[in-house]
């Protein structure tokens, strides 16, 4: 039996009643967009990953493997985006397998409509899932709560706003691979300076008809870190001192224990 | 997290789970006429004040000329469209014959009526068989199950009842039809801020089922028959 275990949840609210603060999830605070074109479809992501205000990880992989080639772009809760794809790429090649077919984005794309519904909007997964089959192109968004649309071109997570107003005022429907690319890595981009819980880097996947899928991870570094043009080490000495004294180990034992850590590996690390 | 229509957020006050799916505040509406049905609605798909999908396809096919309507939660409506158009395909093969629009309409109820407490749909559902004609039923938020003539539903089918009321005719040409139906939705579309879009259409004869779409440029005038 798949699925998920959710004691934890409820020992979390049983701590939670006594007044033990609940633990900080991972939120890929996310811009994710896709968009089709004449021979495939392009995903894009951005690659933070925050914690409350904190930024959890600055350059965090947002785009994740199904199939060979149909791919998903993951917002909302990151261990659930992580969790649900990899659940339905391992279903999604059982049942390649078992079929004796390539899979199909529609197949992929129930199968997680069914599973988020199924959990009511608990697993925290918003997913926009992309690829090619024999049955032609496919572009999905899929909602926690378990709906689903059909669009040529999606966004969704928190920059999703500032991501469809690139689409809504740059999209055309005749658009070759690297029109689709440009176009997508734009709307990251206006996610990535718009929105506060999007930043750092452009993940792009292609996904195209007769072609391996590319993975272009970092495809545009808009906010590398610059060489700092100063620095704010003293030389020893600048700090003028009236006195000083000098409290040796031997001093020191009359108050503590002082042993020693050099050599012995039973002895505790010491982190300096 | 900043932004809307996330689940699962920690707050201050422990976990808080965002109830702020998607929503299809909207306007639908199915009529019998001469020929068979008409079913039609907005596209307007909405996540609080953000427009999720502004050219969303509400009404869905769940068998050759059983179409339904669907309003309230975009999960829930989907689920069990789903698992009915399941059904009636399965019903299709094992019988030999197509399903009847009541046999359609009852297996909406006992999924809607079962899960009552878990579901916020509201169903209508039109369809066309050779024994009865064109059918139509609504299927609101309690489960219960109701023929009728003509049918509208969604937060924006309240600003049209005086309408509807005062401009249904019985045994409409199909031309009338769609211009009924056509005119209702553009008005409700103009009162409630909640519905919007295009305007799509199913018509269900014994030819089988025709698409229609009204474009919001040219104030919903064409383009019509989309195949």
């Amino acid at each position: 039996m798949t699925g998920f275990d959710f004691s934890n949840y409820n020992r979390n609210a049983a701590l939670h009643a006594k007044g033990v603060p609940l633990p900080k999830a991972t939120s890929t605070g996310t811009t994710i967009v896709g968009c089709i074109y004449d021979n495939g479809v392009v995903i894009a992501a951005d690659t933070r990953a925050t914690s409350g205000p904190i930024v959890a990880d600055k350059n965090c992989e947002k785009l994740h493997y199904i199939a060979p080639k149909i791919w998903c772009a993951g917002a909302g809760t990151a261990a659930d985006t992580e969790f649900t794809t990899a659940l339905i790429s391992s279903n999604v090649e059982l049942h390649s397998l078992s079929t004796g077919r390539p899979p199909r984005v529609i197949t992929c794309m129930t199968m997680l409509k069914q599973h988020l519904f199924r959990y009511q909007g608990h697993i925290g997964a918003y997913l926009v899932v992309a690829g090619v089959d024999p049955t032609g192109i496919g572009l999905f968004t899929v909602h926690a709560h378990g709906s689903t649309d059909k669009l040529p071109y999606v966004t969704m997570g928190s920059g999703s706003l500032a991501a469809m107003s690139v689409f809504e005022s740059m999209w055309k429907p005749q658009l070759d691979r690297d029109g689709a690319v440009a176009l997508c890595a734009e709307a990251i981009k206006a996610g990535i300076f718009n929105d506060l819980g999007s930043g750092s880097n452009v993940d792009v996947c292609v996904i195209e008809k007769d072609q391996p899928t590319q993975l272009l991870r970092n495809y545009i570094k808009p906010n590398e870190r610059g060489q700092k043009e100063r620095n704010y080490r003293f030389p020893r000495g600048t700090t003028a001192y009236l006195n000083q004294k000098v409290i040796s180990k031997e001093d020191m034992r009359k108050y503590v224990t002082v042993e020693e850590a050099s050599g012995d590996p039973n002895l505790m690390e010491v982190d300096i | 997290m900043v932004g809307h229509g996330m689940t699962g957020m920690l707050g201050e006050d422990g976990i808080h789970v965002d109830m702020n799916h998607l929503k299809k505040g909207e306007v639908n509406m199915a009529i019998n006429f001469k020929d068979g049905v008409i079913l039609g609605a907005d596209s307007r798909t909405t996540t609080g004040a953000y427009i999720a999908n502004r050219v969303t396809d509400k009404l869905t096919q769940v068998h050759d000329t059983i179409w339904c309507c669907r309003s309230g939660s975009a999960a829930d409506t989907q689920a069990v469209a789903d698992i009915v158009s399941y059904h009636l395909n399965m019903y299709s093969i094992t019988n030999n014959e197509a399903p009847s629009t009541q046999v359609a309409a009852a297996l909406f109820q006992e999924l809607c009526y079962e899960n009552k407490d878990m579901l916020s749909a509201g169903i209508i559902i039109a369809g066309y068989d050779p024994r009865h004609g064109g059918q139509v039923y609504s299927i609101p938020l309690g489960g219960s199950l109701h023929k009728q003539s003509y049918s509208i539903g969604g937060s924006g089918s309240t600003y049209i009842y005086g309408y509807c009321d005062a401009n249904w005719k019985e045994n409409m040409t199909e031309e009338e039809g769609v211009q009924f139906v056509r005119s209702a939705l553009q008005e409700a579309i103009k009162w409630d801020g909640s519905s919007g879009g295009v305007i799509r259409m199913v018509v269900l004869t014994a030819k089988g089922a025709q698409r229609h779409l009204y474009l919001p440029d040219t104030g919903y005038t064409g383009p019509g028959v989309t195949n």
